[in-house]
């Protein structure tokens, strides 16, 4: 709303992100661990929010995309000694491709069975996971990828002195940063607008001629491909790629990231994936029974909280400023309870 | 002659299999049917049968041996403890989004899991056969344990005396009626909220049933909500989601799938019945033997 005061002259983006890219100079190597895992939880659930929140497709079985891009990027680099500016491009087309073949399917589907045939296709690739040892390791997954190769970075002050884990963070983060903000851009456009209009209504969607499964099928496969870099770069960052980041209650826990966070909201879902991961340490550190947590925060948010942190916040937020900006001027209250009036007014003439 | 045997092994083995899951399934698919809710939790109440009917039978061993009495215990409870889900969850989720009923009943899955864990711990629990049922009888080469055939004649008994509630009897009536349209039920007289609780608790009575029923040839670990969720979506979805008959006969391919699939392409059984779903799912949204839905 009020864009001239301070608060909005900041980029905050811009300060987050610097904040974010502080973390291995400030932080310890735990730090530097946590934020990465919630960068790239944050890509992930951002992905899923490009069908959930902006486009209104119910998918259970993204961690599916998640899965492929780890495990093209981690056998190219582990089995055939590829490098990163490599294995990253290849991931995320791999995992586009795949979410094309199924998003073709998918998008013909309504609602629940929409959501089921994507849990389908997502257990298909998990028994291939787990199946295919030659290739994916089967149940004993493939470990040991390696980090890549990141030599250049010593010759740069700041850079040279972290060590390969901090190192990674910083290219992770600029990854992440890069396909966060080719998201907004998308979400932002005439396409992304599109996408909107067919979550509120596709019916009018079509009606206007807008060809739903088409646009349907493009969100998906951006979101898919998204997806496989956030898998790429989990994949190197946990030191090796398991069946198990495939199995679909995976795809519950990244749907959960992004619903407690908030659909509504770009960030929202980056928002969950922070809190989730470090309620997640926090939590893990005196109990064992996490799901339980995490079960019980989940119908905390279902009953209490529908729109997520973020639509918490920003509820309570405008709730105050409306408060304080009666407190202050009488004379807009005055305005506002006319206003009022002739609305009412122009309700009766209606 | 033995290849033919072996063969009708296999598919003892499938039958077997398939009448589990009958019995598993047949709830999911009535919840489905009457209130279009996938219930993920419905998994988390075939593993509590199992844990409760462990519980009954060391709290009943002291005074007499008996499974049957324990089984049913686990299925009542677990009845009763879907009846109350229903009644202070799902009830506030009705008319919501998909999703937001989806993450409900997951959340479900989330909390009875540890729950259980807490309760029972991780180790493997096991219970032994009821005596009655302990030897194996001989057909056509192949030796059949009896508490098989037991289980395979429960899912046909289930699935008859299911058919008839539901096409014979006034409360089926109102079931069928419920699917069809909700508000005209309410509006011409019926108790469309105590339906729908019944229909939840009939639905986890059959999932802490068939957890119970299981014990006796199943190990009980943690975990296996998450699997067997997952094959009685399968099974549901072949048949048609909501068709009653349509589980009965989607069970029985879903064996035999799984039971020769093995036979083919040992690694790839898995992949056939995921393969299977998806292909159903593409073809015929609606299942094998459902009608599409408006």
């Amino acid at each position: 709303m009020k864009t001239n005061d301070l608060a909005g002259r900041i980029p905050w983006t811009l300060v987050v992100f610097l904040a974010a890219l502080a973390v291995p100079w400030l932080g310890s190597r735990y730090d530097v661990f946590l934020a990465t895992q919630i960068a790239i939880s944050g890509l992930f659930a951002v992905s899923l929010n490009l069908l959930l929140g902006t486009t209104g497709l119910v998918s259970f079985g993204h961690v599916a995309y998640f899965g492929i891009g780890a495990y093209v990027c981690g056998i190219l680099m582990k089995t055939y000694a590829m490098p990163f500016s490599i294995a990253l491009p290849a991931a995320a087309l791999g995992a586009a491709f795949a979410s094309l073949v199924f998003g073709f399917f998918c998008v013909r589907l309504t609602r629940i069975y929409f959501a089921m045939l994507s849990l389908a296709f997502s257990q298909i690739i998990w028994a291939i996971a787990y199946k295919w040892n030659d290739v994916t390791g089967g149940d004993q997954g493939l470990p040991d990828v390696p980090y890549p190769d990141l030599d250049w970075m010593n010759s740069i002050p700041l850079l040279g002195d972290l060590r390969i884990a901090g190192q990674f963070y910083v290219v992770s983060l600029v990854v992440v940063g890069l396909s966060l903000a080719a998201m907004r851009r998308i979400i932002n456009s005439p396409f992304g607008r599109i996408l909107t209009t067919i979550r509120e209504n596709a019916e009018r969607a079509s009606a206007i001629g807008v060809d739903v499964r088409r646009y349907e099928l493009a969100a998906f496969v951006v979101a898919g491909g998204f997806a496989g870099i956030a898998g790429a770069l989990f994949g190197i960052f946990s030191r090796g790629v398991f069946s198990d980041y495939v199995f679909w209650p995976k795809s519950a826990e990244v749907m959960i990231m992004t619903i407690l966070g908030g659909i509504d909201h770009f960030w929202g879902p980056v928002v969950g994936a922070a809190t989730l991961v470090l309620l997640n340490q926090e939590i893990t550190s005196y109990t064992e029974y996490w799901s339980f947590v995490l079960g019980t925060i989940l119908l905390v948010l279902l009953f209490a909280f529908p729109g997520g942190i973020v639509g918490g916040l920003s509820a309570g937020f405008a709730w105050l400023r409306r408060k304080r900006g009666r407190a202050i001027s009488p004379d807009a209250r005055r305005l506002e309870a006319t206003g009022a009036e002739t609305t009412s007014v122009e309700v009766k003439r209606a | 002659m033995t290849d033919l045997s072996f063969l009708f092994t296999q598919f003892l083995g499938g039958l077997t299999t398939a009448m589990f899951l009958f019995l598993i399934a047949s709830g999911l698919s009535l919840v489905f049917g009457v209130m279009r809710v996938l219930n993920f939790a419905h998994g988390s109440f075939y593993m509590l049968g199992a844990y409760l009917a462990w519980q009954a039978v060391q709290w009943l061993t002291p005074l007499l041996e008996s499974f049957w009495l324990a089984a049913l215990f686990a299925a009542l409870v677990v009845a009763v403890l879907g009846g109350l889900v229903e009644r202070l969850l799902l009830r506030h989720m009705y008319g919501k989004e998909e999703l937001y009923q989806l993450l409900l009943t997951y959340a479900l899955v989330l909390i009875l899991g540890d729950a259980a864990k807490a309760i029972w711990g991780t180790q493997q629990l096991s219970v032994s056969r009821p005596p009655i049922l302990d030897g194996a009888i001989e057909m056509f080469g192949t030796v059949l344990p009896l508490y098989n055939l037991f289980i395979m004649l429960a899912g046909v008994a289930i699935a008859v005396i299911g058919w008839l509630i539901l096409a014979r009897s006034s409360a089926g009536r109102l079931v069928r009626a419920a699917a069809l349209d909700r508000e005209m039920l309410g509006a011409l007289g019926a108790n469309v909220g105590a339906l729908y609780t019944g229909m939840f608790m009939a639905s986890s009575f059959l999932a802490g049933l068939s957890g119970a029923l299981v014990t006796p040839i199943q190990s009980i670990v943690p975990g296996m909500d998450v699997e067997v969720i997952v094959e009685a979506f399968i099974v549901v979805v072949i048949g048609g989601l909501g068709s009653f008959w349509g589980t009965f006969w989607g069970s029985l391919i879903y064996g035999q799938v799984l039971s020769f699939g093995i036979l083919i392409m040992p690694s790839f059984s898995l992949f056939s019945v995921f393969a299977l779903m998806a292909v159903i799912l593409i073809v015929r949204p609606w299942g094998l033997f459902g009608k599409p839905m408006r």
